[in-house]
């Protein structure tokens, strides 16, 4: 763990600047992916990617420079262009930072059970290809596949004012998915891959239940092959955890980072129905919704110390009853906006810059049952794992779609349907939030690519979420 | 050291360690990257990348692995870490399983090209593109440098392709939230170009600060401009690819099944020439393609894996099965008669954040974005706020496609993610019978 430090720390130490303060975030990745598709092993993929961003601060202008050439020389270089640079923008720069704080302080955030290995590949493809065996013989199903991901990170981060902050993390993300097709029409139904990922090890696996799934997926795929579309019409709408997360991350995450409500992001990502005035007044939700910034859960994704700005990460809530509390702001957009935020300054690597992202964001439990949540229904439909999603630049209408639909009629769950479709607003869709499950419906989830900035970065986001019912939502299906 | 000596450095120390029984393949790709992002017109974020990246393949008979590394373009450090990539790789893949679909192209193919460009200092561009947006609301981002693609085999395979390019995305913003998006990429920078471009911007700006309309749900006719067309298409990119069309995984599927069809007006091509994209993938040479011939369906994009597994011909497709340079054909429609055509209706700038409603049946959903208006009578009304589409391309590429734009224009991908994007979109804009909003 952290062999580089020790070298890095001596080079750290001898780079030469006359910069006001200068940093230097050191990230290494290695990545492992195996797969098994019908039933064949792909060639597994391998990676070590390792390489440092230097930051320059000269009369409170910044600029990066950012290398794989991690030598004394590479740095010394890399250094200076940044230097160049910040000289070079004076004049023009947007912001002036001088205000900004640096941190000082020295840690070691080790993610538990990092230094414990995995297995290696046999052990990976001997499950995996069990898994893959499983799916019954079936001419309708066209393709399956199951996969595993494993990616380890190790970030350090050191600056001029003699901030040392170390990070280790592992994270690891199982996959299925199995296709069901009759020449027209086709329908997948998975398990994992990319709305589930969790630190961890070899557990993780276990979590999401993958072995011995297949069966079952498959079957839903062929049910759903079978089924109907998806009525249209208003309905009560009870989203499972696995759709929840993507809800939560377009129409509660995104239009709550800071940066792209001071307009950073409006050439790109976008901006957001949600203004400056809007914190500690706004209606976001009904007095159900609770929304946190959780940067604590061993397991979920963006759970870390220190954000990549070396900020110290804390709980926060950003919707509290209903009401809009704080925004997705780092340092930065704190001190230009003049509003608290949470420590959410995040890079995807060593070769982009930190910009405000989601974290761990989480809607709290309620105290509802499944079966209560399903029970209270009257007219309604189950969604469950995204496979749509379309939303405009300011974050508000949206449009989202489900692998797995089922109806719900006078509180009890009826026949499957295909193609479940919804599409709302968000400035009025939590309003219509009629229950939260309690924890025995919480999953913790997550995606490795949330996208956004220019240049464009993936980052890793984690959110936990209940199964929750909304009111008299706008559902529909496919093509007839 | 020079990219291409630095690849070759690489082949020059991989290949006497390699033992008899055993082949490779090295993927080559660095980029030396200038990113600025500008917000009010000022310079919110900047800075310089150099990145290299690697990825060994080895083969053992039908065994084989892969590792991608990142490199530092010293050769000494560089030669240690592949070496090390390759003991890696070494300890893992004699315990493989044979691969009964690896069909690798043993050909001793070369493929080389060069494209210097000219470009001045970042710091002068900055200066115009400050300069430029004085007074206005830009935000946007330049990104430019060289870009190096490289593929060697031990077979004798060897792809080299170096290019510079300079990419500026930008939207001019109205104080009401409206706004313009521009572009301007290539090779060659000129200022008066860009001058040009950002004049264009200005005047379409005029027409945003009229109070904006907001329509109704339901049927209209539209105007698609290239950008938006281009969205489109990218969502469609894995349409032509063998495997999805075998899996039920392309939108396309029932197009290539005969039971649906598109319009006769659309014709679109693989087309290397021009494309500036590599004329190699890690398959071998690309072929120039025909994808769609007057509506029907026309070659499928199709990988040595594809091949393999369902009795294909490789066609020089990359692992991805996507189009590189795809060119749609242009109509008949002349720019200046757009309006006209178009009479009552939609003129779309871009579309947006597209997914799909229903893959199998072609059905797709959208947002407007930028530069979005209400036409009446052949003349510019109001801009429009944000609409969502939800349509099928058998309906509105379909029997609802009245016209394309005599001119297809070349659109640049401003994409990032990783590293910046290469390759191109060629296409016309797209007069619509019937394009139908829901939200």
């Amino acid at each position: 763990m952290f062999e580089s430090a020790s070298e890095l720390s001596h080079h750290f130490a001898a780079l030469r600047s006359r910069a006001d303060f200068w940093s230097l975030r050191h990230v290494r990745e290695l990545g492992e992916h195996y797969r098994v598709r019908r039933s064949v092993a792909l060639p597994p993929a391998f990676g070590d990617d390792s390489g440092a961003m230097l930051t320059a601060r000269i009369a409170g202008v910044e600029a990066y420079a950012a290398t794989s050439d991690l030598t004394q020389a590479g740095l010394q270089a890399a250094l200076e262009r940044a230097e160049h640079l910040a000289r070079a923008l004076a004049g023009h720069a947007l912001l002036e930072v001088r205000e900004l704080p640096v941190p000082t302080g020295a840690a070691d955030d080790v993610a538990p059970g990092y230094e414990r290995p995995l297995d290696g590949p046999a052990h990976w493809f001997e499950v995996l290809g069990a898994e893959s065996t499983r799916v019954p013989r079936d001419a309708r199903l066209v393709d399956w596949s199951a996969g595993l991901g494993v990616h380890c990170v190790e970030q350090i981060y050191l600056n001029s004012a003699g901030a040392c902050l170390r990070r280790a993390q592992r994270f690891v993300y199982p996959a299925l998915s199995v296709t069901a097709s009759d020449g027209h029409d086709s329908q997948t139904r998975s398990l994992g891959g990319f709305n589930f990922g969790q630190q961890g090890g070899a557990e993780v696996v276990d979590r999401l239940g993958l072995v011995g799934a297949a069966p079952r997926i498959a079957d839903e795929a062929l049910q759903l092959l079978l089924a109907p579309n998806t009525p249209s019409g208003p309905l009560d709408l009870l989203l499972m955890p696995d759709q929840m997360v993507l809800q939560i991350h377009e129409s509660i995450g995104h239009p709550l980072e800071l940066d792209r409500i001071l307009g950073d992001e409006r050439n790109y990502a976008g901006t957001s129905f949600v203004r400056l005035e809007d914190f500690g007044r706004y209606q976001y939700g009904s007095p159900l919704l609770d929304v946190t910034f959780d940067p604590g859960r061993p397991e979920e994704l963006a759970s870390y110390r220190h954000d990549d700005d070396g900020t110290p990460a804390q709980r926060e809530y950003l919707i509290r009853r209903g009401i809009l509390q704080r925004p997705l702001g780092g340092a930065l957009s704190q001190l230009r906006s003049g509003l608290p935020g949470v420590a959410n300054s995040r890079a995807c690597s060593w070769n982009r810059a930190p910009i405000d992202r989601m974290a761990n964001l989480n809607v709290e439990p309620g105290d509802r049952s499944l079966a209560q949540l399903i029970g209270g229904i009257e007219r309604g439909i189950l969604m469950s794992t995204n496979r749509s999603w379309s939303i405009d630049d300011a974050r508000n209408k949206f449009q989202f779609g489900c692998e797995w639909g089922q109806l719900i009629e006078n509180g009890e769950l009826k026949g499957v349907v295909k193609n479940p479709n919804y599409r709302g607003i968000s400035a009025h869709f939590w309003r219509n939030l009629a229950a939260v499950g309690d924890a025995s419906t919480v999953e913790v989830l997550g995606t490795p690519y949330c996208g956004k900035g220019e240049p464009n970065q993936a980052v890793r986001v984690g959110h936990a979420s209940p199964a929750c019912v909304f009111k008299n939502i706008d559902v529909f299906g496919g093509a007839a | 050291m020079d990219a291409r000596e630095h690849f070759h450095a690489l082949l020059d120390s991989l290949r006497p360690l390699l033992r008899a029984d055993e082949g490779f393949t090295l993927d080559y790709r660095a980029e030396d990257s200038e990113f600025v992002r500008f917000n009010r017109a000022q310079v919110r974020q900047a800075g310089q990348v150099r990145q290299i990246f690697a990825t060994l393949a080895l083969y053992l008979g039908e065994r084989h692995a892969r590792f991608e590394l990142s490199l530092t373009g010293t050769a000494g450090e560089d030669r240690a870490r592949l070496c090390h990539a390759l003991e890696r790789l070494r300890a893992v893949v004699p315990a493989l399983a044979p691969d009964p679909y690896l069909r690798l192209n043993r050909e001793p193919w070369r493929s080389e090209s060069a494209e210097p460009g000219t470009m001045p200092d970042n710091t002068v561009v900055i200066g115009q593109i400050v300069d430029a947006g004085a007074g206005l609301d830009l935000v946007g981002i330049y990104a430019a440098g060289p870009q190096y693609q490289g593929f060697a085999s031990s077979w004798g395979a060897l792809g080299w392709h170096a290019a510079s390019s300079f990419n500026v995305d930008w939207s001019l913003f109205h104080a009401n939230g409206q706004a313009v998006k521009s572009a301007y990429a290539g090779q060659h920078w000129d200022a008066s170009t860009f001058a040009r471009r950002m004049a264009s911007a200005r005047e379409q700006l005029e027409y945003l600060g009229r109070p904006a309309l907001t329509l109704a749900p339901g049927d209209y006719r539209a105007y698609l401009a290239p950008a938006a067309l281009d969205e489109i298409l990218d969502l469609l990119s894995g349409s032509f690819s063998a495997q999805a069309l075998a899996s039920g995984a392309s939108p396309l599927q029932r197009l290539f099944a005969g039971s649906a069809r598109l319009s006769p007006l659309l014709t679109l091509d693989e087309r290397i020439a021009g494309g500036l994209a590599p004329a190699f993938t890690g398959e071998g040479p690309r072929q120039d393609l025909r994808l769609l011939a007057g509506g029907l369906p026309g070659e499928r994009l199709v990988g040595s894996r594809s091949a393999a597994e369902y009795g294909l011909t490789a066609n020089g497709a990359g692992a991805h099965e996507h189009p590189l340079s795809p060119v749609m054909a242009g109509g008949d429609l002349d720019e200046g008669d757009i309006l006209s055509r178009l009479d009552t209706g939609l003129y779309i700038g871009n579309l947006w954040y597209l997914n799909f409603s229903d893959r199998p049946a072609g059905r797709l959903t959208g947002m407007t974005r930028f530069a979005t208006f209400w036409v009446e009578n052949g003349r510019l009304q109001a801009p429009v706020n944000t609409m969502r589409f939800d349509d099928s391309v058998f309906s509105f590429l379909g029997p609802h496609l009245e016209a394309l734009t005599r001119e297809p224009e070349t659109i640049l991908p401003a994409g990032t993610y990783g590293a910046r994007q290469s390759g191109s979109r060629t296409l016309p804009g797209a007069l619509l019978g019937r394009f139908t909003l829901t939200l």
